[in-house]
């Protein structure tokens, strides 16, 4: 055999792949699951299992006998999907509402656009956002944290930002809820406040936050610059008026913000390729969630937040255009 | 062109829905059940014959400069004609569909065929392309209506055949966009299967 091997550049490759990439993720994801197991138990578990089984099912039925494609699921993606739908539902949730969302995630926010990297919207928000607006009974009925009302095991309960938007809107003042609710930031931080899985702890997407950075799978720019529209503006209003607005803590600790910026709005395929164009995706993210929850008729905003500021990526894109390599 | 051939090729060949993507506002929005659907189809197919088999009547008189005014006049009158009929014979439906009714006179299905066809053609003519393009919208926004109905409160027709709400999310808007996007896919797909 001839050792002289000719090829064209490149030489060097990089070891990264959409498989191992995935898999950094669903690492990063493992610790909120964890929790989500732990605290929710079985119901957990039958959550998450269905919602990953059928993601997959699908993606492999959706490529072998509608698209006649080599199938993608060995790339991970529709695992992840999976994941962070599962992390998105209340435990509550029966396994069926799992599979519509699966169908949703897969079947028209991700394969009728061509399958991954061609997505415009987050499959696992689109999902969400699906069953949120058809089953409203069932996705907000959360099933509550330990002693989180009461101090009965496992009550259900709203979620601390519906709890507050209620209150408000029964005209109480925040301490009086806050009170009234045994709300606590380091609850808030660790396990015990009410939610969709993947939103009862804080310190467990931190963790995930931590491990995508230093395995430089994502960049900080967009989660950051979310944080700090949310705070900023929260911050903002809660100086004007500490009776009606939430102070910036409570918004960022409670509900989707932290699960979001970091899982969902850095989603690679439906985020702007560059730094700057990611600030701007950040603060729009962060702007339209706070108006949702200071001023919008649902108390949490982020999903639609996302979606929203998912079909502004193109535009984004255009006027946000790196520097080609070797150009002044 | 035979009489036969033009009132069919309004169903699959210029289906305004599904072929020609026209007359969106009353698809979307009056389509939560099938009869919903099924009376903005029929009410339209009326307005869509007579306005046809009128302005193709009267085309030759009409000044090619103010045309489209014209065309306008003759379109509401019929329209009013619909609303009263209906206000008298079925309130329900009437009520249902509000705003929709008065709309026909800017659906532009209605519009198109006169400008495209009915001032070039026959008054017989013209009456089978309405009466074609009538069933062929008729149609579409049943088979709407049916899709959105049966996924969105699980029935068909009004009668029940789960007990509780279906995905809700079908009977409203953003449902509406779903299920016709998919019905155009299936409807393309069986279309260009036939060599159509």
């Amino acid at each position: 055999m001839n050792k002289l091997l000719v090829s064209p550049s490149p030489h060097i490759h990089s070891k990264t792949s959409t498989r191992s990439l995935m898999l950094d993720v669903v690492i990063a994801l493992l610790p909120s699951v964890i929790v989500s197991i732990l605290f929710y138990g079985w119901s957990a578990v039958t959550i998450l299992a269905s919602s990953v089984i059928f993601c997959v099912l699908l993606e492999y039925l959706i490529t072998r006998y509608l698209l006649r494609r080599p199938n993608t699921i060995g790339d991970w993606s529709a695992v992840v999907t999976g994941i962070i739908l599962a992390l998105n539902l209340p435990s509550t949730a029966p396994w069926w509402v799992a599979m519509i969302g699966a169908v949703v995630a897969i079947g028209v926010a991700k394969m009728t656009f061509g399958g991954l990297g061609q997505n415009v919207f987050n499959p696992a928000i689109t999902g969400r956002v699906f069953l949120l607006i058809s089953f409203p009974a069932i996705m907000t009925t959360w099933g509550g944290a330990k002693g989180f009302i009461g101090g009965v095991d496992a009550v259900s309960g709203a979620t601390p930002l519906g709890i507050v938007k209620e209150g408000l809107a029964q005209g109480m003042t925040l301490d009086q809820i806050f009170d009234l609710n045994n709300f606590s930031y380091a609850q808030m931080l660790f396990v015990n406040i009410g939610g969709s899985a993947g939103e009862i702890s804080a310190l467990a997407v931190i963790a995930g936050f931590i491990y995508l950075l230093a395995r430089k799978v994502i960049r900080p720019y967009i989660t950051l610059s979310v944080l700090l529209t949310v705070a900023v503006f929260s911050g903002i209003f809660w100086l004007i008026d500490p009776s009606q607005y939430t102070d910036p803590l409570f918004n960022l600790l409670t509900g989707g913000v932290l699960l979001g910026s970091v899982f969902m709005a850095t989603d690679y395929v439906t985020s702007p390729m560059s730094d700057k164009g990611g600030i701007i995706f950040g603060i729009g993210i962060g702007l339209i969630t706070m108006l949702i929850r200071y001023f919008g008729s649902y108390p949490e905003g982020m999903s639609f937040a996302i979606l929203i500021m998912n079909s502004t990526v193109p535009l984004i894109n255009k006027f946000c255009k790196q520097k080609k390599f070797g150009r002044a | 062109m035979g009489k036969m051939q033009l009132i069919t090729k309004g169903f699959v060949k210029e289906n305004p829905t599904f072929s020609l993507l026209l007359g969106m506002c009353p698809t979307l929005a009056t389509t939560t059940s099938a009869i919903n659907g099924l009376s903005m189809g029929l009410a339209t197919l009326f307005v869509l014959v007579l306005s046809n088999m009128a302005i193709s009547a009267t085309a030759p008189y009409i000044p090619d400069k103010v045309r489209i005014p014209a065309y306008i006049v003759i379109i509401a009158a019929f329209v009013t004609i619909l609303q009263l009929v209906m206000q008298a014979f079925t309130p329900d439906i009437y009520q249902t569909l509000g705003l929709f009714i008065p709309l026909i006179v800017v659906n532009c299905i209605v519009l198109g065929r006169a400008e495209a066809f009915a001032n070039k053609n026959g008054v017989v003519d013209s009456a089978c392309d309405g009466l074609g393009i009538g069933i062929g919208f008729t149609f579409a926004l049943t088979l709407l209506g049916i899709v959105r109905e049966m996924l969105g409160s699980g029935s068909a027709f009004g009668f029940k055949f789960i007990s509780g709400d279906g995905i809700l999310v079908f009977v409203l808007a953003p449902g509406a966009f779903l299920a016709l996007a998919y019905l155009i896919v299936i409807f393309r797909k069986l279309t260009a299967a036939k060599g159509e």
